[in-house]
């Protein structure tokens, strides 16, 4: 064993604000977390601003606007955010939720039919989409704006809903 | 014994509470405001053709008649959240503001959690505790979905609660919405009334003033308390008040609320209580349709070191909520 400083599960580290800062190898740091928001889904880094990344079990980051001291053993804190350590860093649904509504790139605005579809975590083909593969948002028009409903996987032509088993839900029609 | 016949000499009018207690209660629904407004659920259930009616006494509250309030788009984005209409009360008597430390002593589901994050705009610090980790994770989830990024969750027995894991010494406001014997919430699930026991009630009493208490002592000099049940046992309400006003540096504050409620009351049972416990609030079903409820509102006493004391600006600094606008 070495004296190298680890991820620990039962406890939220606050991440590295830079490279430079990292201890805990593999671990993300703050910069990579929100530049990799900007470079996927265009979201102006400055959105996060006023809050604290966090990483607890390996690779779950946790976004958090509350006071915590680093290395702190509870239950939660804030919400999932992003998962790391591994080759495609995947938002969570939750994160999407909260956030996607600021993504300029990478978001797939589907029509009613398609987003009922999604919500309901059935994959489809959605052909019309020219950008790039991997985790897209995926969003539709309600009440006047754009909202994302959550992670799509985009492969082959083929957009697999990734809502989870738990929240999907057969909804209704939307009429203008 | 229907427990509810020994509340008969509190209320007005004991046909129209026997009457409203077994009608059951409609789905209702909080708009939540970190994630939307009152105006987009709106539009979102209209486009749906989704029947709401609001809630005359509160913005923020629809009544759902026809269904269930979880198949819905605008539930789906995490715009709503299923709320008993009463159980928005103690959070509008805390009135958390941005920026302060807050602690929900008896957090799960995370109902009033949530709640308090929204009116603090989701900055500064709700510290949600259950004792209960299987329920603490149904408040997980809501707090999950309802993208709500200013809570920590802890799982102590609030009697002893620790802020050890924090790096402050004193919340600014705390909630005691305690474990009770539960009759007020008979119009959604009728069982309370036959599963209730004298004893249940003796022995969850002694919790709610070690919680209360707790609560008074872990609150900064001039800061705020509320405590509430959906019980109508004075033993649970008015008494765990009069032990605490005896026991800790605290007064209870008038205040008011959007709807119609009685004084708590000051004899009961062969006791008598603090004549202050009648600024409590007792919330009958059959006063404004709702469930029954208790509230009473505490100031901690001492010199609060800041004018921090009652909604003024702490020192946090403002964080990111561009997106709530959005």
């Amino acid at each position: 064993m070495s004296d190298e400083p680890t991820n620990d599960g039962h406890r939220f580290d606050r991440l590295p604000a830079t490279a430079a800062e990292r201890e805990v190898p593999g671990r993300a740091t703050r910069e990579e977390v929100v530049d990799w928001w900007a470079e996927r889904f265009g979201v102006n880094p400055s959105l996060f601003d006023g809050y604290s990344f966090w990483e607890k079990g390996a690779g779950k980051i946790w976004i958090y606007n509350g006071d915590a001291p680093d290395g702190v053993r509870i239950e939660a804190i804030g919400m999932t955010f992003l998962r790391t350590r591994q080759e495609h860093w995947k938002p969570t649904t939750r994160a999407v939720s909260r956030f996607g509504s600021h993504a300029t790139r990478n978001l797939v605005v589907l029509d009613d039919e398609e987003a009922r579809r999604f919500a309901a975590g059935e994959d489809q083909e959605v052909e019309r989409w020219d950008g790039d593969w991997g985790y897209l948002i995926a969003a539709h028009e309600i009440a006047g704006e754009t909202e994302p409903i959550g992670v799509g996987l985009y492969l082959h032509g083929e957009l697999r809903s990734r809502v989870p088993k738990g929240s999907r839900e057969e909804l209704g029609s939307l009429t203008e | 014994m229907n427990p509810l016949e020994r509340y008969e000499p509190l209320v007005d009018d004991t046909a129209a509470f026997r009457a409203a207690c077994d009608r059951p209660l409609p789905s209702v629904v909080r708009v939540n405001t970190v994630k939307t407004d009152r105006e987009r659920a709106v539009r979102a259930l209209e486009q749906e053709g989704v029947t709401f009616e609001p809630v005359d006494w509160h913005d923020d509250l629809f009544r759902l008649p026809d269904r269930s309030p979880g198949t819905n788009w605008a539930y789906f984005h995490g715009w709503l959240h299923g709320q008993e209409e009463v159980s928005v009360l103690p959070g509008l008597a805390l009135d958390p503001q941005p920026g302060e430390r807050v602690w929900d002593a008896c957090a799960a589901p995370g109902s009033k959690t949530t709640q308090l994050s929204a009116a603090m705009d989701d900055i500064g610090t709700v510290v949600a505790n259950d004792n209960n980790l299987g329920r603490l994770s149904a408040l997980r989830h809501n707090t999950e979905r309802l993208g709500v990024t200013n809570v920590a969750v802890t799982n102590q027995d609030a009697r002893n609660f620790s802020l050890k894991p924090f790096a402050f010494d004193a919340f600014d406001r705390a909630l005691v919405d305690a474990p009770c014997s539960c009759e007020g919430t008979c119009r959604k699930n009728p069982d309370v009334l036959d599963e209730w026991t004298l004893h249940h009630v003796e022995q969850v009493a002694g919790i709610q003033k070690g919680i209360l208490t707790r609560a008074v002592q872990a609150t900064r000099p001039g800061g705020t308390v509320v405590y509430s049940t959906c019980t109508f046992a004075p033993e649970e309400n008015e008494a765990v008040l009069d032990h605490v006003l005896e026991a800790e540096d605290c007064e209870l504050v008038p205040f008011d609320l959007p709807l119609e409620t009685v004084p708590g009351v000051t004899e009961w049972d062969g006791e008598t209580y603090d004549p202050s416990v009648e600024r409590a609030h007792r919330v009958y079903p059959h006063h404004n349709d709702t469930g029954g409820f208790f509230c009473a509102k505490l100031r901690v006493g001492g010199e609060s070191d800041a004018e921090a004391a009652d909604g003024e600006t702490v020192d946090e600094e403002p964080a990111a909520d561009e997106e709530v606008a959005a």
